[in-house]
């Protein structure tokens, strides 16, 4: 059951703006060393996917600079591997807007593959999730589609795609509604189909009437195909906020979600390599609950936070609650509490910035304080 | 062919039994150092930042987690199509096939792989200091001096200088006399074993060396001393960075030590002279609120929840709750049991240290450290007493 992967770095830029001004929301970082893309990209090297294509569209040099040539995912091969797919468009077409628009736009990489199914995923999630299972679970039900849910209790009025089920797991119902609340089962933007099947709705888009993915293949589809849903139960985060990636980011702080997303079953999570120095923590610096990466210099205090590869924590600095990303300083003495800070911030001495818990103060790359 | 400057030959085939448990299973530049790297990180890194994109690497002892380790080399940057890192155990030929005997019948019996390459000079390397060095510099005094050989010279205290290869050498450079391990040193100029030599003059010289029977095969025995006797043009190259030879348990002990401090003996935090490694995927390491983590060094998937002062903490290293780490170097996927109490430790790979284990006692210091080989298991409770060694054989645990 060969498979081949397809994921889209852009598609939910404008969920996390601020972190995404300047890359694709694949790049983002995330958990002290990786980016979102190294979830779902070591997912599918985990479960066995040698062939994966990464559908980009704009603000894509740093997601290029991070993957490279697939190497630290074991994707630099002869056959198959890592492939990026650019937007390919003429002065007739504009950049695809959906789901639906990419995928006609690789459609000649699509049919030029072998592989028996495609799985396709977007890079919003944080999960270790074994996808052979997702694909075995899609064999095994003769289904045409087989989208990966989750349980949720929805509790604000976010748009999302919801699906009813019958007893046989099959798909009944496709919703896309930001009105729901309470128990719902959610689509988690992973989705499995024979490669055939997908080639047919896309060649066929105009007979069919298809624009749309959830829209026209999903919702509409839940009637004419064999939509099943395999239920994700162990840990998933979806990046849709910034709060929620401040929520999220300080779950890692859990000894069992950390076990359940880095450890499964011996599946790591891959990512680029960097050969920082190892971390050093001097005799002045107090750290508590906190991840810290390796290049990481810490002469003050860091207490519930996350400091990734390369930050430095000058004495009598105080970070608390926060997320700092690679390569920022924090001057003398200052103070920070519920901040996001960007690659490469410099907090001069003295200064004291703070967020609140729901609303995380966001510092954008380079600045200055 | 493409020509090549210099090409490097890393002599890693020692067994290092002044290391004991920890060379058990291990050749001794595949022993864990500071955190993250092996031993051979330094000179492969060191080849990488110089230039060198040729690396033979030399194994006999114990080359299977070297061999691995090295792989395909490419941490270094050294998976190359035309060069790149080779291992070269030694091997059966035709005329029958034999161990290593000394440093130079080492390279002897792979001349075959020298002139594989066009190269104008052979850089020789050990496999077993902890340095960074750009040969670039050194290759191009020795290409000023248009030297036969040149070699590598770092100034140790005068106590110490009987343990290594000393030279005096005048103030255009050139050497005009080597010991190797004297009595009565006359200088203080010892030989780091780093040497660049011209190619044709080290075939030439190896192939004398190996027709003379009494030869005990040895660079610093044999082949400088006869280069000087017959006025080969000999020059040193001083070295004034930090350089230290981790032959003994205290020497890797206090290696590891001088990576602590605010402004640390070896400095590894530089970005424009990296030292590589190949390591583990692993998330960033967790500090957590019950103990006190302080002038140590740590690297990715650790779980602290203890006390650390004063170590170093390889990858994947668990300290649990109450566990005191003091003065100690805990390598890589190993872990420390409740209340345990180390001080003046080295426990290497994958040890498990049960629950309440004592490690050292008050006579423990930098010349009586506990040492627990890999794999081994130390049960709840256990007493090790200071300058203790500990192993299982090295069976896998």
């Amino acid at each position: 059951m060969k498979t081949l992967g397809i994921i889209f770095s852009n598609l939910h830029d404008k969920d996390v703006g601020e972190l995404t001004a300047v890359r694709s929301l694949a790049s983002v970082p995330f958990g002290g060393r990786f980016r979102l893309i190294d979830f779902v990209l070591s997912n599918m090297v985990n479960s066995g996917i040698t062939k994966v294509g990464i559908i980009t569209k704009m603000n894509y040099q740093s997601l290029m600079d991070h993957v490279g040539s697939g190497k630290h995912w074991d994707l630099s091969r002869k056959n198959g591997g890592l492939i990026m797919l650019p937007p390919y468009s003429d002065r007739e077409m504009s950049l695809p807007k959906h789901r639906f628009d990419a995928l006609k736009n690789i459609s000649s990489f699509i049919s030029h593959s072998d592989e028996d199914y495609v799985i396709v995923s977007d890079c919003d999630n944080v999960c270790n999730i074994n996808f052979s299972d997702v694909v075995q679970s899609h064999i095994e039900n003769h289904a045409d589609i087989t989208i990966v849910v989750r349980n949720k209790d929805l509790e604000n009025s976010k748009s999302r795609t919801l699906v009813n089920l019958d007893s046989d797991g099959r798909v009944v119902d496709v919703i896309n509604t930001d009105k729901k609340r309470g128990k719902s089962m959610v689509f988690c933007n992973i989705l499995v189909m024979n490669r055939k099947f997908l080639l047919h709705i896309l060649e066929n888009s105009v007979e069919l009437n298809y624009n749309s993915f959830s829209k026209d293949v999903l919702v509409r589809g839940a009637k004419e195909y064999r939509i099943f849903a395999y239920i994700q139960n162990g840990y998933f985060a979806n990046i849709d906020s910034l709060s929620n990636y401040y929520k999220h980011s300080l779950e890692l702080l859990d000894k069992n979600i950390r076990d359940e997303l880095f450890y499964r079953d011996g599946a790591n999570i891959y990512t680029k390599v960097r050969d920082s120095a190892p971390c050093k923590i001097t005799e002045s610096a107090q750290v508590a609950n906190s991840l810290i990466a390796d290049g990481c210099v810490i002469e003050g205090e860091v207490c519930n936070s996350i400091l990734f590869r390369g930050v430095k924590v000058a004495a009598g600095a105080k970070v608390f609650n926060s997320i700092v990303f690679q390569g920022s300083e924090i001057g003398k003495n200052s103070l920070l509490n519920c901040v996001i800070a960007d690659k490469r911030v410099t907090i001069l001495e003295g200064r004291t910035l703070s967020g609140h818990e729901t609303h995380p103060y966001f510092i954008a790359k380079s600045a200055v304080i | 062919m493409k020509k090549k400057k210099c090409i490097a030959i890393l002599l890693a085939g020692g067994q290092g039994t002044r290391l004991f448990a920890l060379t058990n299973t291990v050749a001794k530049p595949a022993v864990s150092f500071g955190a993250k790297y092996r031993i051979i990180d330094f000179t492969l890194s060191n080849c990488t930042n110089s230039g060198i994109d040729t690396v033979g690497v030399l194994t006999q002892y114990q080359p299977l987690v070297l061999n691995e380790y090295v792989g395909t080399g490419e941490p270094w940057d050294l998976d190359r199509s035309y060069g790149g890192v080779h291992t070269l155990p030694p091997y059966q030929a035709k005329a029958g096939g034999e161990w290593y005997k000394g440093t130079a019948n080492a390279i002897y019996q792979n001349l075959h792989f020298l002139n594989e390459y066009d190269s104008d000079n052979v850089l020789i390397l050990s496999g077993d200091h902890i340095y960074k060095m750009d040969y670039s510099k050194m290759l191009a005094e020795h290409t000023a001096h248009n030297a036969d050989c040149t070699i590598a010279v770092f100034d140790v205290p005068f106590g110490e200088a009987s343990r290594f290869g000393i030279m005096d050498y005048g103030d255009d450079m050139r050497i005009t006399s080597f010991a190797e391990k004297p009595k009565n040193p006359k200088s203080n100029h010892a030989s780091m074993g780093v040497y660049i030599f011209k190619k044709d003059v080290l075939v030439r010289e190896l192939i004398a060396n190996e027709a003379d029977k009494t030869s005990v095969n040895d660079f610093g025995k044999n082949i400088i001393p006869n280069m000087l006797k017959a006025n080969c043009k000999l020059y040193a190259y001083s070295f004034s960075g930090y350089w230290k030879d981790v032959g003994t348990v205290t020497s890797l002990w206090e290696a590891n030590m001088d990576l602590l401090g605010d402004n640390p003996a070896f400095n590894l935090d530089d970005p424009s002279f990296k030292i590589y490694s190949r390591n583990e995927p692993l998330p960033p390491s967790y500090i957590g609120n019950k103990g006190t983590f302080a002038n140590s060094i740590m690297t990715t998937g650790c779980e602290i929840y203890g006390t650390v002062i004063n170590s170093v903490i390889g990858e994947g290293v668990t300290v649990k709750e109450g566990a005191i780490v003091e003065n100690s170097v805990i390598m890589q996927g190993s872990v420390i049991g409740e209340n345990v109490k180390i001080n003046y430790g080295m426990i290497d790979e994958n040890v498990v240290i049960g629950n309440n284990a004592v490690i050292g006692d008050k006579q423990s210091d930098k010349n009586h450290i506990a040492l627990i080989g890999r794999n081994t298991v130390i049960k709840d409770g256990s007493k090790i007493q200071s300058g203790e060694i500990v192993d299982n054989g090295g069976a896998q645990a």
